[in-house]
């Protein structure tokens, strides 16, 4: 076994665009979750909408990638009314259901033969920015520090993906050190004391549903731009319960645990992978145990048993304290 | 004018557009083509391929070389054209065979775009087309029927996931991944081992229950007692889910299976109806099942218990009920139930690692219609939805029938989030 | 008790249900909340005295918590309205109910259990301009005034004797300072009428005396306080005047010698006697439980090194 390049791989992942997409995605869902106590299972819809948003934007409507994230914006904004309105009065269970069935009727959508003139179908959209791209000020061939090396494109995305991490942790920073966010926790620990305070909980509850799902959009932005495509089944539920887990992994309700939890779950999703791969390939596991195929299937299922066993145990994030965690049981 | 309402239209993603453009695909070989299969995909079995049919291409109103293009033995075609640009493709609706037409018989002619060495697949989807007058209440009819089964399946597969949230407030995300373990193991006790599909349900409702008793003592249980939050049961619930449905994708694969028996069977007349056997014997049998579901909660005692646990688990465990023991039980037959709803939905469907998990989001669906742990809300819950996707296709595409059920969903919260059987004060 | 104005003025009111009061600051008509087909409340006319301290008892499930309820915003009556002040209060929703000064407590407290205790203090503040989205962005705006509240919120906790625990998280608080925490944090608002759902419940007896002592402040204030207790004990050293429920119904008011006396309200205990209890029991259990709890747990957090 190469662990050298295992270890590399790891690194890149920790750093790479994906853990940047889903550490967006997740601090939106801290803002959900963590700081409101909004069960939203449908964070995948937020960054579908932002994706399709430019896809379809730049390639339907031919107009500027700049326009597509304005409008991906707006319909992440308006997506989060349509699914507050009727829900944010209900319970947190109800909320749960929803959001997910809202997430999956995005993706029904977008898939669907009906719409697919402006959406691709199932095949989606590809190549939508180059605008992006064009502004690409890095020139050299090889960018990185040691082991850990993107070309120059890819180093452009991910400057821009980690600026905007930054900026949105900087973001939820002041947010929950100001009276703002002071409301959105003790509505988090109990909406009626809230309300008893005076406190108009669903108009909070409704600017935390939209600023996270805005920022899950931006995610989504990344993903899109990252890879030049867009296609509905990279939006299923899957992204909802990645970000689930690298929330739980972080630290809920903790300013750094989406960011630190992302690079976390990437590097340990890539040591898994290229550990059973190489592990495969070298014949220590046997093809009747194991194919190349089913890597990805065991990769899910240690995602899955992540995400009950931190739940279970450690909820309170890997680096969290236990016993802030065990004043919320009660 | 035109452009911002576009933009308009596209802030509505999600919502309600129809109509015409550019659209776009994969790249995979060189040069410019366009390819296809037409297959015709009946409600039950695999896709039957559709061959002889002729589809002409255009450029500029004249015939490109190599049109018309007729499907082979497999229903595939492939038209090399001459470059890039924009054409027109046109199936024959007359070399369809008898019975079978486009699904939407106004988009016999596809206009599209190449782009350069872009292979581009084009879809003319075929099914039961749109008819009008008598032709449109004789489908409401059949669909209506199909409707009630699909419905009865839910409700079965949902008594459980009622059950399970009245008496311990979880909300079960892992419940689908019951039903597909239940149609798995029937699966593979019915083709693996040979063993005809009666016994061998029998043994996997058997098998679902005892799996769903002790899920329950050896996770939920416990978790219980340690006081565990429920919203971080919730969450757990979705581990244990993903964990499932991968490990169920890890053995049983990525196909889809039928079983060994009555996996095809010809739809016969039933008054106005058509439906094949099994779909009477599925019906049949779904409702002795739920009059049985019933006749347990109503008259026996473990039934009256679980209603009570249900209803206010305090005051049932004060008098004098082992609250542990009803949910054990409830556990069980909510499994046995779920294996049951499973094993029909196969019938119907065929197996498939993910099955439960498409019917979840519809379960809860008809457990939020009737209100979240009443058990015959559930049911009249379950019920409505079904209907409601099946009848659906009437005016939708059938790819966007869940999408129904679930904006109906969502009303249902925004008019009455209680349900229609359930009390006013569930709701927080 | 020493000489009370609301008291005096009360003197010679007459002793039925529902009559009128000289300053009334609060007047329900007709309420009516049905659970199914129960009753819950069926209020035909009551009034509360401004400055006065109002009890409001029955015996348990008389409609006293649902009556609360709905007069503050967290139910809605199937009919019925009220005025605070002469203005209509019915159907404003409750966190406008609170805007408007009328401020209540719960009967199950609802500490913040992650927030820390000045935390608590500072959410109840009213006006924030820290509180609304845009402005939370640029500290200066904001800060200035939470410091005043700050200096507030201190005041508070020290009357309150809560003022060491002030960076404590609220859910390492005891039942009774959670109670002590809630009525503090409730002061925060600015309330004209403080609405206590059973203050004193779960709560031990010398810090009973405590919170009896708080109450008779809010009076001395200029408040007006209306508080839900079903044990009548309790309301004898406080309460200027007694409204009880029962079924739903005011069966009888008055000041508590004369409601002492009174044999519907005896009756209505005797009778609700024999089928009450257990649930109020294991209330006191569960919320001792809770206590203990949370005191091996401050023990255990003190152990460690």
């Amino acid at each position: 076994m190469d662990f050298g390049l295992i270890i590399r791989n790891a690194l890149r992942a920790a750093f790479g665009d994906f853990a940047a997409v889903y550490a967006l995605a997740a601090i939106g869902l801290n803002m959900h979750f963590g700081y409101t106590g909004l069960l939203n299972f449908g964070q995948a819809a937020f960054l579908a909408l932002g994706a399709y948003g430019i896809g379809v934007t730049v390639t339907y409507l031919g107009l500027s990638l700049w326009v597509g994230i304005a409008v991906g914006i707006a319909a992440a904004v308006l997506f989060a009314l349509l699914l507050g309105i009727p829900t944010l009065r209900l319970r947190a269970d109800y909320l749960a259901i929803v959001t997910i069935a809202a997430s999956e009727i995005v993706r029904f959508l977008v898939r669907s033969v009906t719409l697919s003139d402006y959406t691709g179908g199932s095949f989606g959209l590809s190549n939508f920015a180059d605008q992006f791209y064009a502004l690409n000020p890095l020139d050299g061939t090889q960018y990185g520090i040691g082991p850990i090396q993107y070309t120059g494109r890819q180093t452009w995305v991910l400057l821009v993906a980690w600026s905007l991490v930054a900026l949105m942790t900087l973001l939820t920073y002041t947010l929950m050190h100001s009276p703002w966010g002071r409301v959105l926790k003790s509505i988090r620990e109990d909406e009626d004391a809230a309300r008893s305070l005076g406190k108009n909980v669903f108009v909070y509850k409704m600017q935390s549903l939209v600023l996270g799902g805005v920022i899950g959009a931006l995610g989504g932005f990344m993903l899109a731009i990252s890879i030049q495509s867009v296609q509905p089944d990279t939006y299923s539920t899957a992204i909802t319960f990645f970000a689930y887990a690298i929330l739980i992994l972080g630290g809920t309700a903790r300013v750094f645990g989406p960011v630190i939890g992302s690079m976390l779950f990437w590097s340990l999703l890539s040591l898994t992978d290229n550990v059973l791969r190489q592990a495969v390939n070298a014949g220590y596991i046997p093809p009747s145990i194991l194919d190349g195929t089913q890597i990805g299937q065991v990769r899910l299922m240690l995602v899955g048993l992540g995400i009950m066993l931190l739940m279970i145990f450690r909820p309170q994030g890997i680096f969290g304290d236990r016993e802030e965690i065990a004043l919320d049981a009660r | 004018m035109r452009r911002t309402r576009s933009v308009l239209l596209l802030a509505l993603i999600g919502l309600l557009v129809l109509g015409g453009g550019a659209a776009h695909a994969q790249q995979d070989e060189e040069g410019e083509s366009i390819r296809g299969t037409i297959v015709q995909r009946p409600e039950e079995g695999e896709p039957v391929p559709v061959p002889g049919v002729e589809i002409s291409v255009t450029m500029g109103g004249t015939e490109v070389e190599g049109s018309p293009v007729v499907t082979g033995e497999d229903g595939s075609y492939l038209l090399e054209l001459p470059g890039p640009g924009d054409y027109s493709a046109t199936l024959n609706q007359d070399t369809l065979p008898e019975g079978v037409q486009l699904t939407n018989p106004d988009r016999a002619t596809l206009e599209f775009s190449l782009r350069p060495n872009q292979s581009r697949p084009l879809l003319f989807p075929l099914g039961e087309g749109r008819e009008r007058g008598s032709q449109f209440v004789a489908r409401a009819v059949q669909l209506f029927a199909e409707g009630i089964k699909f419905g009865l399946i839910i409700a079965i597969t949902s008594v459980g996931l009622s059950l399970i949230f009245g008496t311990t407030g979880l909300v079960n995300f892992a419940h689908g991944e019951l039903v597909t373990f239940g149609a798995i193991i029937a699966w593979t006790i019915n083709v693996l081992l040979g063993i005809p599909l009666v016994p061998a349900g029998i043994i996997a409702m058997l098998v679902g229950g005892i799996s769903g008793y002790l899920l329950d003592r050896g996770l939920w249980s416990p978790l219980r007692k340690r006081g565990t939050g429920l919203i971080a049961m919730l969450v757990i619930s979705i581990g244990l889910s993903l964990l499932l449905r991968s490990a169920f994708n890890f053995q049983f694969g990525g196909r889809t299976r039928p079983f060994a028996q009555y996996a095809v069977q010809r739809a016969v007349d039933v008054g106005p109806f058509q439906l094949a056997p099994k779909d009477i014997l599925s019906i049949l049998l779904s409702v002795a099942v739920l009059v049985g579901v019933a006749l347990v909660l109503q008259r026996t005692r473990i039934g009256k218990a679980m209603r009570a646990v249900a209803d206010n688990n305090d005051l049932a465990e004060s008098s004098g009920i082992d609250v542990e023991r009803v949910i054990g039980f409830v556990w069980f037959f909510g499994a046995a139930l779920a294996t049951l709803g499973g094993i029909l939905l196969g019938l119907a469907e065929q197996v498939s690692f993910q099955m439960g998990f498409q019917l979840l989001l519809l379960m809860f669906a008809g457990v939020t219609l009737g209100g979240l742990g009443t058990a015959y809300g559930a049911l009249l819950g379950s019920l409505v939805v079904g209907l409601f996707v099946q009848l659906s296709t009437l005016v939708v595409s059938p790819e966007l029938k869940n999408v129904g059920a679930l904006l109906i969903l969502i009303l249902i919260l925004l008019v009455r989030p209680q349900g229609i059987l359930g009390s006013r004060e569930r709701v927080g | 008790m020493p000489d009370n104005t609301a008291t005096s003025t009360l003197d010679g009111i007459a002793h039925e249900p529902g009559v009128a009061k000289p300053d009334a600051v609060l007047v329900a008509d007709s309420v009516v909340r049905r659970f199914g087909g129960l009753k819950a409340v069926d209020v035909e006319h009551a009034e509360f005295q401004r400055g006065a301290i109002t009890a409001l008892i029955g015996p348990n499930g008389a409609g006293k918590t649902t009556f609360f309820n709905l007069l503050t915003g967290f139910d809605q009556a199937d009919s019925g309205s009220w005025t605070y002040d002469g203005k209509k209060l019915s159907g404003v929703p409750a966190h406008k109910v609170a805007r408007r000064g009328v401020v209540r407590t719960f009967q199950l407290t609802k500490a913040l259990s992650r927030l820390t205790v000045m935390e608590n203090m500072k959410l109840g503040a009213t006006g924030q301009s820290g509180e609304s989205f845009l402005r939370a962005l640029v500290p200066p705006l904001w800060k200035r005034q939470e410091k005043a509240i700050e200096a507030r919120a201190e005041d508070l906790l020290e009357r309150f004797k809560l003022d060491k625990k002030r960076d404590d998280f609220a859910g390492t608080l005891s039942g009774g300072q959670r109670k002590l925490l809630e009525m503090a944090r409730a002061l925060m608002v600015e309330p004209r009428i403080v609405m206590l759902d059973e203050p004193m419940a779960g709560v031990n007896p010398a810090l009973t005396q405590s919170l009896l002592g708080h109450v008779k402040d809010l009076r001395a204030e200029g408040m007006t306080v209306l508080f839900v207790e079903h044990d009548m004990d309790v309301v004898r050293d406080i309460s200027d005047w007694v409204i009880v429920m029962a079924q739903g119904r005011i069966i009888a008011e008055g000041t508590h010698e004369a409601i002492g006396r009174n044999q519907a309200v005896i009756d209505a205990y005797l009778g609700a006697h024999h089928d009450a209890p257990l649930t109020e029991a294991e209330e006191r259990q569960q919320l001792e439980e809770a206590d203990a709890q949370l005191a091996a747990e401050a023990q255990q957090e003190h152990a460690k090194p």
